[in-house]
């Protein structure tokens, strides 16, 4: 540690008890990204579930507004150290766009327009534990936020939820993503502090 | 890497920015247009670090000077003008960057554009210029929310109405002076073209200040004809971290 | 596709975190994009770095030219996405004005 800046505490307040370790409450909602804003026209858009040499299911906008939707409050916790309590968003659960796909694989690799990827367990993302939305407090998901459309996986730190999704590849064997590749941790889980690779 | 710097005095130079002078005691000399990381450490162990560009120009006492505009809902700057005192010591990593820099070898006319707390690192320019009796043309383009934002106004007026040190033209973005000649408004294509360099003389331009003001005097500077290799910018982003 | 919302900096943001690792100043260096080709001053990528890392990428292309994260005492650095940098070694040396 070095100098004790006199006076200064920092914008994080006290550390709140239903925050996992590490976290500080924010009520803005902060914008994080690693790259440009993709801007993706939504009669372009498409979703596709492949096993990284064939495109199992694939879906355009309109047959994926087609899927039931649920309305889900989550909290979010961002690496970064900010987390967002009881945010409203309506999406596809992954276990309906699952639902019909027959696969052997253990392993899930997210992509998105702009390149960006992230890796999951399978098991991550099934039994409501994941979804794909496309609405953020009732309105249509801006794309700052990952919109049109954007992974969450609440019980994940936020790198998890991928915004601006385009698909995902079904894998055997794991491969890490975009951060998890360079020093983020392969799991995630911020009740268990998994920030960093090499974190228990 | 972490030098310390010890506050030896504070200035306010507009109602919401504020000069810090440092005696930074290994302090190795640095270039007009560079910057500082200050970090800041809370008792717990929580840090933030922050850029902040050098307004003074080199000089053989190992003393900097940053001007730190206080942001809304900002973190670091809101200390850096309102908690710190004479005689707190801060933590500082530099000085960095060589791209955004202003050599006094350079020959060729000068062309600085500055949007808001931008010019800070364009001060230390035309502050070098003046310390080393250096010939080269410059010319400043100053664009201000409004006369009372207007940062080092003195200064600049003495340098550019008596020593022709340096050209400088303001352009208001919300607010004008009464009787000022141009409506407030962003800068433009007309602008531009009346008041920096002509690109045929192939000045090398340096622009700083937010992201998106950046990006549009960019744009006209090489729509007027200006090359890209002969623009260098820096940005301080959306959120202005550094404004 | 490409971004209207001007999110980024410029490299020379990154010279305080590159300034950890290299002993001469990388942001004026020239660097080659492995997947465009265009060669520019680091200074002129755009930058991210509000995210869980710092990203340059090609301001021609938009690829990613450097990673960088700060994982506690360790630094992870990723430059895969540059096939060369070129450094002035005359010019870093003159580091100071101080003489001139």
């Amino acid at each position: 540690m070095g100098i004790i800046s006199r006076g200064f505490s920092g914008r994080h307040g006290a550390t709140d008890l239903k925050l996992p370790p590490g976290q500080h409450l924010t009520t803005d909602f902060p914008v994080l990204s690693a790259g440009p804003t993709p801007h993706v026209s939504l009669d372009r858009w498409e979703f596709r579930i492949d096993d990284g040499t064939d495109v199992l299911r694939r879906w355009d906008w309109k047959s994926f507004r087609e899927l039931p939707t649920e309305n889900i409050t989550i909290d979010l916790h961002c690496v970064t150290r900010w987390s967002k309590l009881g945010t409203s968003w309506e999406g596809v659960s992954l276990d309906t766009m699952l639902a019909d796909v027959k696969t052997d694989a253990s392993y899930a690799l997210v992509r998105s327009y702009g390149d960006y990827t992230t890796n999951l367990p399978l098991n991550d993302l099934m039994n409501k534990q994941a979804w794909i939305a496309f609405q953020f407090d009732g309105k249509d998901l801006a794309p700052e936020h990952g919109g049109p459309a954007r992974f969450l996986v609440p019980h994940l730190y936020l790198w998890k939820s991928a915004k601006w999704v385009r698909g995902i590849t079904l894998m055997h064997h794991d491969r890490p993503g975009f951060w998890e590749s360079l020093g983020y941790h392969n799991c995630g889980d911020p009740w268990r502090e998994q920030r960093y690779s090499g974190d228990e | 890497m972490w030098r310390v710097g010890t506050v030896v005095a504070l200035h306010d130079e507009t109602a919401t920015a504020r000069t810090i002078t440092l005696k930074v005691s290994d302090w190795t000399g640095h270039l007009a247009g560079q910057h500082v990381d200050v970090r800041l450490t809370a008792s717990d162990g929580y840090s933030a670090v922050r850029s902040y560009s050098i307004a003074s120009a080199p000089n053989s006492e190992t003393r900097i000077e940053l001007t730190v505009e206080r942001l809304r809902d900002g973190e670091v700057s809101p200390y850096l003008t309102q908690e710190l005192a004479v005689g707190d010591r801060l933590e500082l990593r530099g000085p960095i960057g060589g791209w955004f820099v202003w050599r006094t070898q350079q020959t060729e006319p000068i062309q600085l554009v500055a949007g808001g707390s931008g010019i800070v690192p364009l001060m230390a320019m035309i502050r070098s210029r003046v310390s080393a009796c250096s010939a080269a043309s410059f010319r400043l383009l100053y664009s201000v929310r409004e006369p009372g934002a207007v940062l080092y106004r003195d200064e600049l007026e003495a340098l550019s109405d008596h020593d022709h040190s340096v050209s400088v033209t303001y352009a208001y973005t919300r607010v004008a002076p009464k009787d000022w000649p141009r409506p407030p408004g962003r800068i433009d294509a007309a602008l531009i073209a009346n008041t920096t360099w002509p690109s045929n003389l192939a000045p090398t331009c340096y622009v700083c200040g937010p992201t998106s003001f950046v990006e549009t005097a960019t744009g006209l500077l090489s729509a007027s004809g200006n090359s890209s290799d002969k623009i260098r910018t820096e940005r301080f982003g959306p959120t202005g971290d550094r404004q | 596709m490409s971004s209207h919302t001007y999110d980024y900096l410029d490299g020379n943001a990154a010279a305080g975190e590159l300034s950890k690792i290299f002993a001469m100043d990388v942001t004026a260096a020239k660097g080659q994009c492995a997947h465009c080709g265009a060669t520019k001053r680091f200074a002129e990528a755009h930058l991210y770095m509000l995210g869980p890392g710092v990203v340059a990428r090609c301001a021609v292309c938009e690829h990613v030219l450097l990673r960088l994260v700060n994982v506690r005492q360790r630094v992870f650095l990723d430059v895969r996405g540059m096939t060369y940098l070129s450094l002035d070694a005359a010019q870093l040396e003159a580091s100071s004005d101080l003489d001139a």
